[in-house]
């Protein structure tokens, strides 16, 4: 019985590095190829592993694509989205969990129907339109204004509240504490790690932005780390697959980082964000 | 006073971009889809349900939403089931469990547009690896993404790969909250493996599975977008143009304001029975389950 459990567990074992390593070897294969000469790019067959430590593609993906400009942005973008959705989701999320106020059920409802409707998707068009009137084209305003809220951020942030018990505000309203008092000392501290969550999870959602930032930008100073992906594979027309992968991996570097820094929080937020704890 | 207007104050920055960046776009839309715009931009032209009816008629248009269908069917039907498989996997209590975890996690961090060029390159003629693996294997070398229907099969690969983490995520935390002691029970009634991921597992999995096939079917419609930019860009013959990559063009390479609101009006609409069946079906399952 005991070898039976211990055949089990090194099956398990197998099983598990095969497929970790099946799912990880494209990202493995990105950082060989991202340090190959260019004349070992289409050597037939492909090689594993490149003969050179070539970093030089890592330099050619930053000239020949501005993507240090393109990658300041999408960090301005991201921070900003970041710190908005989420104080204004906290803002509208204490609204709903601690008040009762009349038509709070409507003004909830409409919040509700926002939910599966990403403007920046399904309403292009019209949103484009806005942002022309009021002259945002290819302006960090465009990036960032649209996204400070939003359903998600509030309904799990009231969630969150929820589960706060009842007694502290009552007892913080003997004390003579305010409601504003009450949620900067009280629930927010209570919150840290639902709010870090929420952050990091707000954070690559904005680092991932394609479409919005593909229609609404159009310069090479204004565009996004994402969109500079596409601009690579134009320029580096006859696929120097070296360089490609080079940019590939410096635009992924910040949100893989912070994923592997902060992975309790990143799964805590992700899971929070659709289940009652 | 004050105390009665402080919630509504909390409210006020979140409601005002909603109103202006949902709200209105979605009146302008269902507004701008019975109209149609001059050559110059310049001046609107009633025309009924006009961009309705091209669009319904519209070959291009009928082709662009089976591909949609078929897209999104297989790849969260194929993802879903290789995430479940693979949390199975992860739920097993064996040492270093938590390193294989973190690592099989990661594919969330990556956005589509890289998914998008990291499988460009695996799939790519000569220096792609997984190319190369087919003319080892079945001494065949197709040509991935300038073929049909391997061109959407190379997205669906893409997408399913990307979506593992998110997937693998919720379904391990499903997983975890089955209380061993429904296994023990069984397992003294008698059932086999089988058995119990038949009877007990996938059941009690139901609740996370219809919100993954919710929020899988909505990344996959939309978010797939710039994997299909950056790997094929609709291509070959549109067979690869999905609605809203379809969308897209309509608005921002032909420019017919028109035709493109007619078919956000379209989406919206199905986003709209979508909310609708999530929030009476789905809602009460998964928050509280």
């Amino acid at each position: 019985m005991k070898k039976n459990k211990m055949i089990r567990t090194i099956l398990i074992e197998a099983l598990l590095i095969f497929v970790t390593i099946i799912i990880l070897l494209p990202l493995f294969l990105a950082v060989t190829m991202s340090l190959k000469k260019p004349s070992e790019v289409f050597v037939y067959p492909p090689t594993i592993f490149p003969n050179s430590f070539y970093i030089q593609n890592y330099i050619n993906a930053f000239n020949s694509i501005n993507l240090g400009r393109l990658m300041l942005n999408s960090l301005i973008m991201s921070v900003v989205i970041m710190i908005g959705k989420t104080i204004f989701g906290i803002l509208s999320g204490y609204a709903f969990s601690n008040f009762r106020f009349k038509g709070s059920s409507l003004l909830f409802a409409l919040l509700f129907v926002t939910l599966f409707m990403p403007a920046e998707l399904i309403m292009i068009v019209p949103l484009f339109q806005i942002m022309q009137s009021l002259h945002w084209v290819n302006t960090y305003w465009a990036l960032t204004v649209p996204f400070l809220a939003s359903a998600t951020t509030t309904f799990l942030m009231r969630q969150h509240f929820m589960t706060i018990p009842k007694e502290l505000e009552d007892a913080a309203k003997i004390d003579g504490a305010g409601p504003m008092r009450f949620l900067l000392e009280i629930l927010i501290p209570l919150s840290k790690s639902t709010i870090g969550g929420v952050a990091v999870i707000n954070f690559v959602y904005a680092w991932n932005l394609y479409l919005w930032p593909l229609v609404v930008t159009n310069s090479n100073e204004m565009a996004t780390a994402q969109i500079g992906l596409k601009m690579l594979t134009n320029v580096e027309s006859t696929s120097n697959w070296g360089v490609i992968m080079a940019g590939t991996l410096m635009v992924l570097a910040p949100t893989l980082i912070l994923f592997f820094a902060v992975q309790k929080l990143f799964v805590r937020g992700i899971v929070t964000t659709g289940l009652k704890e | 006073m004050a105390k009665k207007i402080f919630p509504y104050l909390l409210l006020v920055p979140t409601f005002i971009i909603i109103a202006i960046f949902i709200y209105y776009p979605a009146f302008q839309t269902f507004k701008l889809s019975f109209y149609r715009m001059s050559p110059f931009g310049n001046r609107l032209f009633f025309v009924g349900f006009q961009n309705f009816w091209s669009l319904f008629t519209s070959g291009q248009y009928i082709q662009s939403a089976l591909t949609t269908l078929i897209f999104v069917t297989v790849t969260v039907i194929g993802g879903l089931i290789i995430s479940l498989l693979l949390a199975l996997l992860l739920n097993e209590r064996v040492p270093g469990i938590g390193i294989f975890r973190t690592l099989i996690f990661a594919p969330y961090a990556i956005s589509p547009a890289v998914a998008g060029t990291l499988w460009a390159f695996l799939l790519s003629p000569v220096a792609g690896y997984v190319s190369y693996l087919f003319l080892i294997l079945f001494k065949a070398q197709p040509q991935w993404l300038t073929t049909y229907p391997l061109a959407l099969i190379a997205i669906m690969i893409a997408t399913i790969w990307k979506n593992l983490g998110f997937n693998v995520i919720f379904f391990l935390a499903g997983l975890q909250s089955i209380p061993q002691s429904y296994y023990e029970a069984a397992t003294i009634d008698g059932a086999n493996s089988v058995h119990r991921l038949l009877r007990i597992t996938i059941p009690l999995l139901s609740p996370i599975t219809f919100y993954l096939i919710v929020m899988n079917v909505t990344f996959t419609a939309f978010s797939a977008f710039a994997t299909i930019d950056v790997m094929t860009q609709g291509g070959p013959a549109n067979t690869t143009s999905t609605l809203i990559y379809k969308l897209y063009q309509d608005g921002f390479v032909n420019f017919n304001t028109g035709f493109a609101s007619a078919e956000s009006v379209v989406l919206i609409l199905i986003m709209a029975i979508f909310t609708y069946l999530y929030f009476k079906f789905g809602q009460k399952a998964v928050f509280y389950q």
